[in-house]
């Protein structure tokens, strides 16, 4: 006798087949992009610019990923930046958002809630709203055309997203753990550090990988307004180095672009099951 | 146990780092957007108090406009986004071999750096050699090149679906989870009455997944009001300002024109839109748990 589970789960033939058309449908939005940004990168510029239209390159090859690094000599440093920035943004969001995420989740304290949907509030302002205030304060600061100017608004704007996850992820950890350190005479730091952290460390790091996410997708607006120096340009300002005057250098472009992501794809590619399962969780018990 | 006093001022040892460089980073700059919207701030040395002059201005008839644009672009937007992602998670909640590698497939729009996937979008709406246009060209649907991006109608829509696809993932992936915390045993029971599988997903899915879609679009709401780089690259909030949006044409005002008084009344009416939608999400949040609980 086979489980109800089973047996409704089952398809028939054709609604398997829809199911896939479906999916396929659906990737094909999502995927388009990316394909049609790879073929472009293959595609010699004189191809590029002939009609009629060509989805497919003809005799392509990866010259444009070899000529990039020519026509733009500073494009390694703005890969270098990008990954610097958001490693430094990550590492400071982190420092800040543990500790924080836990006297949330475990302590009893006069003005909790409201301070916790004052963080969510946060989260709803971007940095577009506050550029005015914030570029006087980098420019009073002395800090424009530097490191700081990218990472320090960057960091604000990423804490109460990761407050909120990680406080869900930690108020899932069973209290008695906890209790049991303190019976056994721990002070709260040392079972932070040593009973919470360990337990909590896949919360942490779907935390710090969508931190690093996040981070990277801020630095254009903040690099766009607080950068003009192409030492300190991270990656998503640093491409325009592609447009030349008369047109742009498409394929190259492409190319940089597919070069830039590659790092951060591998990455994510070994941690994409901890990230599915992680966010899906945090998303639900919100 | 530890004494209960100890226990409280641990806890804001423990908050006191974030809590202190948010309110510089944040709270210190929405005041000083107040103070600045009504003073003549600009690169001038000299700044003066002009009260309610830049509100004046703003209620323009340009600016009404631009209003109205960013709500209706910001309602397309997500509801498109609402629909295909939730289509996308009832898609990958089927149990078919393969699952597992097409919803990683699903996330690259929202891992890439924005910028990169919008520069993709730029080459695809380009009118001569672009992949749609040309595309639209061989199956013969249209003539001649389409420039989307050079043309208002078209370049809305561009940005609109751009915005979408951007957002996309995340409404997939948070619809997928809530799918997937509905309690089997009722489609178990719906099943040995007989119900068939559109009838169980019209009267069970559906109506369970009413909160999490409601709780998905607010958030959406308020990332999609904000929404820069996609105009931005795109099209700069032309042709003829034809996508400029609040956010757009304030850091046109604001950085552009260096008009930082003016720009900075635009920005406090976006505070002012954006707080109504918080409120909004608090108690549309409190009331669907409060609902859950009874």
């Amino acid at each position: 006798m086979k489980e109800p589970a089973q047996l409704i789960n089952r398809y028939r033939w054709y609604e398997i087949v829809g199911i896939y058309c479906g999916i396929a449908v659906f990737l094909t939005f999502v995927l388009s992009p990316f394909v049609e940004g790879f073929l472009v990168s293959l595609k010699p510029l004189s191809q590029l610019f002939s009609s009629p239209y060509r989805f497919i390159p003809e005799n392509g090859s990866f010259e444009a990923y070899r000529t990039m690094w020519e026509s733009v000599p500073g494009f390694a440093r703005y890969i270098f930046n990008s990954f610097f920035i958001s490693t430094i943004v990550t590492t400071v969001v982190l420092c800040m958002v543990v500790p924080a995420a836990y006297a949330f989740a475990r302590f009893e304290f006069k003005g909790r809630g409201p301070l916790l949907a004052a963080f969510l509030a946060v989260n709803m302002f971007s940095g577009a709203v506050l550029l005015i205030p914030l570029f006087r304060l980098m420019r009073t600061l002395g800090v424009l055309n530097t490191y700081f100017a990218m990472i320090v608004p960057g960091v604000a704007f990423l804490i109460p997203s990761a407050i909120w996850l990680l406080r869900t992820y930690i108020m899932r950890i069973p209290r008695e753990l906890d209790e049991a350190a303190y019976v056994d005479g721990a002070s709260h730091f040392y079972t932070l550090r040593r009973v919470i952290l360990p337990i909590a460390m896949p919360g942490i790091t779907v935390v710090a990988i969508t931190t690093f996410i996040g981070s990277y997708a801020q630095q254009f607006i903040f690099a766009l307004t607080f950068n003009a120096k192409s030492e300190y340009m991270p990656l998503p300002v640093g491409l325009f180095a592609y447009f030349g005057r008369q047109e742009v250098v498409w394929n190259e472009l492409m190319a940089a672009s597919f070069v830039g992501i590659a790092p951060a794809m591998i990455v994510i590619f070994f941690l994409q099951r901890y990230l599915v399962s992680g966010l899906t969780a945090g998303a639900v018990k919100q | 146990m530890h004494a209960k006093r100890s226990a409280v001022l641990f806890a804001w040892i423990l908050l006191a780092p974030a809590f202190f460089y948010v309110c510089a980073i944040v709270a210190y700059p929405l005041i000083d957007t107040f103070i600045l919207s009504f003073t003549d701030a600009s690169l001038k040395k000299t700044t003066n108090w002009v009260g309610w002059d830049n509100y004046d201005k703003i209620f323009n008839e340009t600016f009404a406009e631009v209003i109205i644009r960013t709500f209706v672009w910001t309602f397309f937007s997500v509801s498109i986004k609402m629909i295909i992602g939730t289509f996308g998670a009832t898609m990958l909640n089927a149990a078919v071999p393969g699952r597992a590698l097409f919803r990683v497939l699903t996330m690259p729009p929202w891992i890439v750096p924005m910028a990169i996937g919008i520069f993709m979008w730029g080459w695809m709406y380009n009118g001569q050699f672009g992949m749609i246009s040309g595309l639209l060209q061989r199956f013969g649907i249209v003539d001649g090149p389409v420039a989307f991006l050079a043309h208002g109608s078209t370049a809305f829509w561009a940005t609109v679906i751009t915005d979408v696809w951007i957002g996309v993932p995340m409404v997939t992936l948070y619809m997928l989870a809530a799918m997937q915390a509905i309690p089997q045993d009722l489609y178990e029971a719906a099943w040995t009455d007989g119900a068939g599988r559109f009838y169980r997903f019209r009267r069970i899915t559906l109506p369970l997944l009413v909160p999490s879609m409601i709780t998905m679009s607010m958030l959406s709401l308020i990332s999609t009001f904000n929404s820069f780089d996609i105009i931005w690259i795109l099209t700069q909030g032309g042709p003829n300002g034809e996508t400029t949006t609040m956010i757009i044409d304030t850091y046109r005002t604001a950085i552009g024109s260096k008009k930082y008084g003016e720009g900075a009344a635009r920005a406090v009416l976006i505070c002012i839109f954006l707080s109504i939608f918080c409120l909004c999400y608090f108690r549309v949040t409190s009331r669907l748990s409060s609902g859950e609980k009874q």
